[in-house]
């Protein structure tokens, strides 16, 4: 066995350097180069600030706001710098009680919908910093919101339509809004 | 089902489909030493490399050598891990603000064992553990270097099988280096530059503190995120930059990023099957091979999918939408990212579970009991499906090798494959191999739920579901796969340690008794084909094997998947 030692030893500490600091590297020097923004976490700045970033969804619960998904990151939700799942199994009652205290939070915030209430505003991403809901979920909340700005709906309607993105080529993924996107644009509005 | 989800599905086994024959070519290319297009800009380096380490490529070595050099790779490999691992906070890019989880003698073991068996099982949570020195010169580096290995392996033992009256098996160190140099290096590079044009971060600034448009604090995690995301994949080994891993919007922000992500996976594994074709001369044998995987992971596909889709029946009561529509993806949303919904979630369960790979993109503890269950048979079954790098292949020869002799007895013949004789000496390999992996998963998994200790790691779920996260988590530790119910508080000083020993036998045990099976094969000569002998590239023999691979498995852990997602599935359905 030790006459392999040599060779274990060499092999291991020359290939680490190149996989291991001269690959990252390049490939960081690349990316920097090429694609500066996505590189440095896609962040969206206003006027010298930085507001969040389009990949990384943010809390809200104001009535005005699109509302994220649930989110099971700790101490407080959407912190993207522990993310995490709840990882509640499916027949956990903690799960159950859950969703039904988010199904009654939406309800109380808008008690003239009466519209059955799209799977995804009611559960817990994977990651807890999900950018997006349904196309269904923003639906569900376009009355709540034009009421809290005193907008048309018919202008709400708009703004949800011009930040969703469909499947790619029509066919891969799912239809979805970027709700951090979504509700800069409703604060941008006259 | 949508057709939308079907046709997802079918394209990306298309691409597989056609991705298989180029790559496998370039593999055989590779280890047969013969010249590539890489071969100006990498072949200077590969000569240094001998050059300093001492080793002379045209060297052979024999089954045991080789599987000394193999088992000395990965000790070392495990040590100089767990060195960086314990004095990050000694070495650059390390900030205590953030990294909150200190990496504790128990926890730099638990992961410096997990990956240089490419198993990458996270017991630590990404940013909240790992400087950014310490994801790429430890884990990027040894994602590398674990999954070279395996596929050297993987190719010393089609050498076994195509060789005859050979006293040798190759050069180990030459494999993992041309495996590294000529294979994972260059395609990790264009997929990490991919990645990073869809919005993989790959910088080094600090962790990014804003104020969010309600007036709260946030912290956004950064790193050089696209390096590690790239070989994590293609090496089969798994482990994320971040906590959550493929679920987290900066690992996995579309679903082109998820689809490069699978198929980096499953390609080199299902190409080795065409590899084996080449090098053996006899292409259908590798194709045969190849459909197996590709039925059993399109059923385990299908089945994952229609599960999820189903959505949870609990919900109904409370006025919850589940069903699927232009507008929403719908069914069981609990742990799942929208951008994915149930079918872009479902494919990456079976890819990662079938590629002993961990890096899921939804938590598939929250997953529904049978959802949950098909990627514990996947794991179960051997990680024959496509499986690790190198290691899949012969995973599932030696499965073959049981069909193979079952076959034999049922007509009366030797059994025998390639020509080679499966004599007595040659089949107690192949059932010691088989045993290896019920007597780990079994033994660890019934000593921790009698054990306090064992217990304590329920800390999300209880009942049925916290049985299945145990089961789940020896599994995917003897498979060297890596994901987890993650619900499971796995940073314990028994779990580090339990889940470690589970990653050593399913990696070195299963990995020198392949080699001694290659060794054995390769000093044998052909015998000639009669009419005797059980045709191995028919689609008899294709049904054969399936018809086996599910009843050793069955056999084998019927009665703990009764005792976890089954019942579970039944107290939820009645």
């Amino acid at each position: 066995m030790l006459s392999q030692l040599r060779p274990a030893l060499v092999a291991l500490i020359a290939l680490t350097i190149i996989t291991g600091v001269l690959y990252p590297f390049a490939i960081t020097l690349i990316a920097q180069i090429a694609f500066p923004s996505q590189a440095n976490g896609s962040l969206i700045v206003q006027n010298g600030n930085v507001v969040g970033s389009a990949l990384i969804g943010q809390s809200f619960d104001a009535p005005k706001y699109f509302w994220s998904r649930p989110s099971a990151t700790g101490p407080f939700a959407y912190n993207a710098g522990a993310s995490s799942g709840s990882n509640l199994g499916p027949t956990n009652p903690a799960l159950l009680e859950a969703v039904q205290a988010r199904a009654e939070a939406l309800r109380a915030a808008d008690p003239n919908n009466t519209a059955p209430i799209p799977v995804d505003l009611v559960t817990a991403s994977g990651s807890g910093l999900d950018p997006h809901i349904s196309v269904a979920a923003a639906n569900y909340q376009i009355a709540r919101v034009a009421r809290a700005r005193n907008l048309e709906v018919a202008r709400v309607q708009q703004l949800v339509a011009q930040f969703t993105q469909g499947r790619t080529f029509g066919i891969l993924g799912e239809p979805r809004v970027n709700v951090l996107q979504l509700n800069l644009a409703l604060d941008a509005l006259p | 089902m949508s057709w939308q989800i079907l046709f997802q599905h079918a394209a990306f086994l298309f691409i597989v489909w056609l991705l298989v024959k180029p790559v496998g070519t370039f593999l055989a290319r590779v280890f047969e030493g013969q010249p590539t297009f890489l071969d100006p800009l990498l072949r200077p380096i590969e000569r240094a490399i001998y050059r300093v380490a001492g080793i002379d490529a045209a060297r052979e070595m024999s089954w045991k050598v080789y599987a000394e050099s193999f088992v000395l790779f990965g000790v070392l490999g495990t040590l100089l891990l767990f060195v960086i691992l314990r004095v990050q906070t000694w070495l650059p890019f390390f900030d205590p603000t953030f990294l909150t989880t200190p990496l504790t003698p128990d926890l730099a073991f638990n992961t410096a064992v997990s990956f240089a068996t490419t198993t990458t099982w996270q017991a630590y949570g990404g940013e909240t553990t790992m400087s950014y020195t310490s994801q790429m010169l430890g884990l990027t580096a040894q994602n590398f270097l674990a999954g070279a290995a395996g596929l050297a392996v993987g190719i010393a033992f089609i050498r076994g099988l195509v060789r005859e009256a050979s006293a040798t098996l190759g050069n180990f160190w030459v494999d993992v280096t041309r495996a590294t140099l000529y294979v994972l290096l260059p395609a990790s590079a264009l997929v990490a530059i991919a990645l990073v044009w869809q919005g993989v971060p790959m910088n080094f600034n600090p962790f990014i503190v804003l104020e969010t448009l309600q007036g709260n604090e946030q912290i956004i995690a950064q790193g050089p995120v696209a390096a590690l995301e790239a070989i994590k994949n293609l090496g089969t080994n798994g482990g994320g930059f971040f906590n959550v891993n493929g679920a987290h919007p900066y690992e996995n922000p579309t679903l082109f990023t998820n689809w490069l992500e699978m198929l980096s996976i499953v390609v080199i594994p299902a190409a080795l099957t065409y590899t084996f074709g080449v090098l053996s001369k006899r292409p259908l044998q590798g194709w045969v091979l190849f459909w197996i995987m590709m039925f059993l992971f399109v059923v385990g596909l299908l089945l994952t999918t229609w599960m999820e889709q189903n959505g949870n029946p609990q919900f109904v009561p409370f006025g919850v939408d589940q069903s699927m529509s232009e507008e929403q993806a719908g069914g069981n949303m609990e742990g799942k990212e929208v951008r994915f919904g149930a079918g872009g979630s479902a494919l990456t369960a079976t890819a990662t579970s079938n590629g002993a790979t961990g890096s899921y993109n939804s938590m598939h503890d929250s997953y529904m009991p049978l959802g949950g269950m098909i990627p514990l048979v996947n794991m179960l079954l051997g990680e024959i499906i496509f499986g690790g790098l190198g290691t899949g292949f012969y995973s599932i020869i030696v499965i073959a090798l049981i069909g193979v002799f079952i076959a034999g007895l049922m007509v009366g013949r030797t059994p025998e494959y390639l020509g080679k004789p499966l004599d007595p000496t040659a089949v107690k390999f192949i059932t010691l191999y088989t045993l290896i992996a019920p007597l780990t998963i079994s033994f660890l998994t019934a000593l921790a739920v009698i054990t306090p200790m064992g217990l304590a790691g329920l800390t999300t779920n209880q009942g049925a579901h916290g049985f299945t996260e145990i089961f789940y988590g020896y599994t995917s530790s003897f498979a060297n796969n890596g994901q987890n119910f993650a619900g499971l508080n796995a940073n314990s000083l028994f779990y580090n340690i339990t889940t470690a020993l589970a990653m050593w036998a399913g990696r070195f045990g299963l990995g020198v008794l392949a080699l001694a099976i290659a060794g054995y094969f390769a000093a044998q000569k052909c015998r000639p084909t009669t009419l005797g002998t059980l045709p191995t590239d028919s689609l008899l023999f294709a049904v054969l094997t399936i018809a086996v691979i599910l009843i050793v498995g069955g056999l084998a852990y019927f009665p703990a998947l009764a005792m976890g997602p089954l019942v579970e599935h039944l107290m939820l359905r009645f």
